[in-house]
């Protein structure tokens, strides 16, 4: 009997063996996805932090973006492949053209001066056929009304997740939803961030806001997480107005050309009235079902797993309008391989995961091993992934080759700075001494030798506050900042520190000594992070104050204490960063215009810049469509900035990304976020290599149990022995 | 007993209040409402009206712990602390700053910690005790030198460099299992296995030597003398006789933690990318997200005063001369 459980104990052990085995047979075994879905046509990516937001009307963030701007479809979109960005139609029928009319409404002509415009009308005509993705707040009786709308409390007790709802609906998306979208930015409940830009422009913006505030309070005292339907839909904003069924326009405040490029964010794109309702019934809130955490959208995808623990699934959504992939592009496009699928109906895949992944080691090995399909690269896998060629050129080390890794680099439409706080007495203000202080400074702070060792040479030294590729930003030498760099036999070269030296006895400082009290000139550096990883940073930063003679005093704090003393304007050396909302010099230059300054106006002016040639200027040129004359002024301001030099002007990052071979149509696109629906996928190929890459190296766990086996034998023997012996 | 464990709740209502007043202060010293509404809203474009906003809808418009404004009672009750506080006596831990419910939260993150806490817990018992025992039946061989010695060695070595050294040997190398993810149910195996490995390996060397004294203490006792003398094999002798009376200091350090194994491990959670509680709170933190720190904190302080209990109760349960009274 006993005999007989052992041989079918060992049975069953073979057999479970051998089931092990076959559940591996279709990936290999180290493979995080299940085997069904070894050749399925999807993409495979990560993501470092829960979103915190998935509301089109909350959501300002690149890692939220991922997921919202392949789910939304606002009006316009950036071309996926033209350069410069162009903006090109979404869900609109074309881009639209503003008409200017005056104080009376009357239509002036389109070549009038900005300052005779009382308003700009935007005329929006979306595409008839549009649907929403399947939704439970769209879902509807057979006999009519919707299903979900009136929820008992028993009935949501048994939800945990949207998908608990067994059925969902669509329905077409109307000018209605634009419209009703563009009120819930004006709802101060919901903090859209761009609900204080918007009330500049849009007529109407502020007093719905007003009304919106009171009517919210009055129904909830404004509790957060208290539910509350505030129907927007009986509400109106005086500068929004429905034309028709798939026709509105938005009336603005005199003439803001960069409102278009507004229109090509998720800010904009459609919410049905009837997910605003679903949401706010009371308890849905509490369970973390709401319109922060599932959306409800008519792009090319759907969520369709909200797992922001776990993973986030994004699938096509059935109901997709349909749109093909762009049939012309840059002129290169088409040897690229960028035009191969030109005319085909998008998206290209069918799904996308995308796995929580905190730490970089096991993202990094992943991607190695064939499971995510692109990867960044950090600074700790750099030397592994890229080397620099003779000519300073970004290759692909030989084991990425091997692999057939792919590199796509792009400079970022962002800019890195150090920042002079111009508030402060002894490195700000407009003083002819102050002025050479910031200049000899600019010279001596070599950014080119920053880029170089903290960045892996990720970067381009900046000239001006206008990042490559951004109109008004001139290439070549014509570019070159003549106040840091001297152009020798054809290219840029920073002056010498001889010459800063000069400046600094200009500014009052001889060897960075005050030249009335011999008290040597000491700076402060606020910094947000004093690890480790950062100490190597400050201490370079200290040796280039120390080339002038000046001493450099590190004030490293958390960032909320930088941030404060930035509001504050008790900071005075700094760096700080700009990522482009949208390509416009515009969204650049308002970083140094007086009436932003950081400390009076709360704006994004950290510097508290203010020059009043440079604001008249600024005035002037941000309401101007991109001409000559546009370039002119743009040019005039960017010769104040660098005379006045209140930044260093640091640096452009440049983004490297690498993707594998079997991962098609990659072109960087640093404006567009909505490019998932380009990508292609060739699954065969991804699964043959997976597996080949990944073969189970099974022979050091037998090595392993046969010496664990071999060190128990002595030990057995002795065990034996000791039992045999006679007691002593 | 009963009366004994009444005793100790009231004094845990003290202690928490502590923890809460200690974590509040904390907290609040290096994070002000106005930066946590920042970190919330965003960094860009943030105004000064929703900012006000943000803090009102939240209640951290008011006084941190005193409110002047008030009269009364009110000048305590009005204020953060109060408001945000009391609740969690009632084990209602409210919603995060980011509006998600954390009981939810707590419910669904706490079994994935759980399946890689238990698993450790057990198989590394077995192994540190079987490991322990087969050293202290070696005592003062080159075994038991050697023994010692690596797990020395394994004792200094950090728990992250197993992690990483044992990604890479691994997943990396061996393509054994995958490098880190998680999946529901039995899918979850094969992530779970790594983790469970790295963890009971990381814990060999403290356990086993701990478990060692333990055992070396008691086997010149003269019941393991009477014993051998009785003529039993020496397995019997370590695993009935040894091993049972070396029970109680085991469980005070086994007791104490089992309920601590629902707050999970930050460092392996996160290199794994494991969604437990362990990787919530570390998310919390760099959110600044006060509600789910103060309902973290509050719970890692009631499970700690809850395996304190639990151990003195065991202790009656494994040697009768103890008594709670």
């Amino acid at each position: 009997m006993v005999r007989g459980w052992a041989v079918l104990s060992r049975r069953a052990m073979l057999l479970a063996f051998l089931l092990l085995l076959s559940g591996c047979g279709e990936r290999a075994w180290n493979a995080p996805y299940p085997s069904s879905e070894a050749k399925s046509n999807t993409y495979y990516s990560s993501f470092s932090e829960r979103p915190k937001h998935l509301d089109p009307a909350r959501s300002y963030a690149a890692n939220e973006y991922i997921f919202i701007a392949q789910i939304y479809e606002p009006p316009l979109q950036y071309h996926f492949l033209k350069r410069p960005y162009e903006l090109v139609p979404l869900a609109a029928t074309e881009v639209p053209k503003p008409h200017f009319l005056d104080q009376t409404g009357n239509a002036l002509p389109d070549d009038i001066p900005a300052d005779q415009i009382a308003f700009s009308e935007y005329e929006i005509v979306i595409k008839p056929g549009s649907r929403y993705q399947p939704h439970p707040a769209l879902a509807t009786r057979d006999e009519g009304g919707f299903l979900y709308h009136q929820l008992t409390p028993e009935t949501i007790a048994k939800v945990n997740v949207l998908a608990d709802f067994p059925e969902t609906g669509s329905r077409e998306v109307t000018a209605d939803d634009y419209i009703y979208q563009i009120k819930r930015l004006s709802n101060p409940k919901l903090h859209s961030p761009i609900a204080s830009i918007m009330a500049e422009y849009i007529v109407g913006f502020s007093e719905l806001s007003s009304t919106l505030g009171s009517a919210s309070s009055g129904a909830a005292n404004g509790k957060a997480g208290e539910s509350e339907f505030l129907d927007l839909r009986r509400f109106d904003m005086a500068g929004v107005t429905k034309l028709d069924r798939y026709r509105f326009k938005i009336r603005l405040r005199g003439k803001y050309p960069q409102f278009v490029y507004w229109l090509a964010m998720t800010f904009f794109a459609p919410m049905p009235w009837e997910a605003d309702l679903f949401y706010s019934q009371p308890g849905l809130e509490k369970r973390n079902i709401s319109l922060n955490w599932y959306p409800i959208g008519s792009g090319p995808f759907m969520l369709s797993e909200n797992n922001p623990n776990l993973r986030m699934v994004l699938s096509r959504n059935p109901h997709f309008r349909g749109e093909r992939y762009p049939d012309e592009g840059e002129a290169n496009d088409a040897e690229m391989g960028m035009l191969v699928d030109a005319g085909k109906p998008l998206p290209l895949i069918d799904k996308a995961i995308y796995s929580l992944e905190k730490e970089g080691i096991p993202y990094w090995n992943k991607f190695l091993q064939g499971y995510y399909d692109t990867s960044g690269v950090s600074s700790d896998s750099f030397d592994q992934a890229v080397e620099f060629g003779s000519g300073g050129e970004a290759n692909l080390t030989e084991e990425m080759l091997a692999r057939d890794i792919k590199l796509a680099t792009a400079v970022e439409t962002s800019i890195f700075y150090l920042g002079f706080n111009m508030a402060d007495p002894v490195i700000g203000g407009d003083s002819e001494e102050n002025r050479a202080l910031r200049q000899a400074i600019s010279i001596a702070v070599n950014f080119e030798e920053f880029i170089s060792i903290f960045r892996n040479g990720r970067g381009v030294v900046a000239q001006g506050p206008l990042p490559i590729g951004i109109f008004g930003s001139r290439a070549g030498l014509d570019g070159v900042n003549p106040v840091v760099f001297d152009v020798e036999n054809g290219k840029p070269k920073r002056k010498s520190l001889d010459e800063a030296r000069d400046l600094m006895v200009k500014a009052g400082y001889p060897n960075g000594k005050n030249a009335k009290t011999g008290k040597p000139l000491v700076l402060n550096y606020e910094s947000a992070s004093a690890g480790p990883d950062s100490k190597a940073q400050l201490n370079w930063m200290r040796k280039q104050f120390k080339q002038l003679g000046i001493q450099l005093v590190i004030r490293a704090t958390d960032y909320n204490r930088f941030q404060e003393k930035l509001r504050k304007g008790t900071g005075q050396l700094f760096m700080f960063g700009w990522n482009a909302d949208y390509p416009d010099p515009e969204n650049f230059l308002f970083l140094l215009y007086g009436p932003n300054g950081k400390v009076d106006h709360a704006g994004e002016n950290a510097v508290n810049y203010d020059n009043p040639e440079f604001n008249r200027l600024f005035d002037q040129m941000k309401n101007m469509d991109n001409s000559p004359k546009r370039q002119q002024i743009i040019d005039k301001m960017v010769d104040i900035l660098r005379h006045d030099a209140p930044w260093i002007w640091g640096f452009y990052p440049k983004g490297f990304s690498l993707y594998h071979g079997w991962y098609g149509n990659v072109k960087p696109n640093l404006m567009a976020n909505n490019t998932l629906k380009y990508k292609r996928i060739d699954p065969e190929v991804r699964n043959q290599r997976q597996q080949s890459w990944n073969p189970p190296v099974v022979w050091p766990l037998v090595l392993l149990f046969l010496l664990l086996v071999m060190t128990a034998i002595p030990a057995v023997m002795v065990y034996r022995r000791h039992e045999r012996s006679a007691a002593r | 007993m009963i009366a004994y464990i009444i005793r100790r709740m009231l004094y845990a209502i003290p202690i928490l209040l502590g923890v809460n007043i200690l974590t509040f202060v904390l907290f609040f010293v290096v994070n002000s409402p106005d930066d946590m509404a920042r970190m919330h809203l965003g960094m860009k474009r943030v105004t000064t009206e929703a900012i006000e906003t943000w803090k009102a809808e939240r209640g951290y418009d008011k006084p941190l712990l005193f409110n002047q404004a008030s009269e009364g009672v009110g000048q305590l009750t009005d204020t953060i602390f109060f408001q945000k506080s009391l609740k969690l006596f009632q084990f209602d831990f409210g919603s995060s700053d980011s509006d998600r419910d954390i009981g939810y939260d707590i419910s669904q993150r706490m079994w994935p910690s759980l399946a890689i806490a238990i698993p450790v817990l057990l198989v590394g018992l077995m192994v540190n005790i079987t490991y322990a025992l087969l050293i202290a039946f070696f005592r003062a061989t080159y075994i038991d030198i050697w023994s010692v010695v690596l797990c020395v060695v394994m004792m200094s070595i950090s728990g992250l460099f197993y992690i990483i050294g044992g990604q890479y040997l691994v997943s990396k190398l061996l393509h054994l299992v995958p490098i880190s993810g998680y999946d529901t149910g039995l899918s979850a195996i094969k992530f779970l296995i790594l983790p469970v490995l790295i963890g009971v390996i990381g814990g060999i060397g403290a356990g086993t030597r701990w478990y060692r004294t333990l055992f070396l203490e008691e086997i010149n006792r003269d019941y393991v003398r009477t014993a051998r003398a009785k003529g039993l094999s020496e397995v019997v002798v370590l695993f009935r006789h040894v091993l049972k009376n070396a029970m109680i200091p085991i469980l005070t350090g086994v007791v104490v933690v089992l309920p601590l194994l629902f707050m999970g491990s930050l460092i392996t959670e996160s290199f794994f990318g494991i969604p437990g509680l362990g990787s919530y709170t570390i998310d919390a933190i760099s959110r600044q997200d006060f509600a789910i720190v103060r309902a973290m904190v509050f719970l890692g302080s009631v499970l700690y005063i809850l395996g304190l209990l639990l151990t003195d109760i065991s202790y009656t349960l494994v040697d009768p001369r103890v008594r709670l009274s």
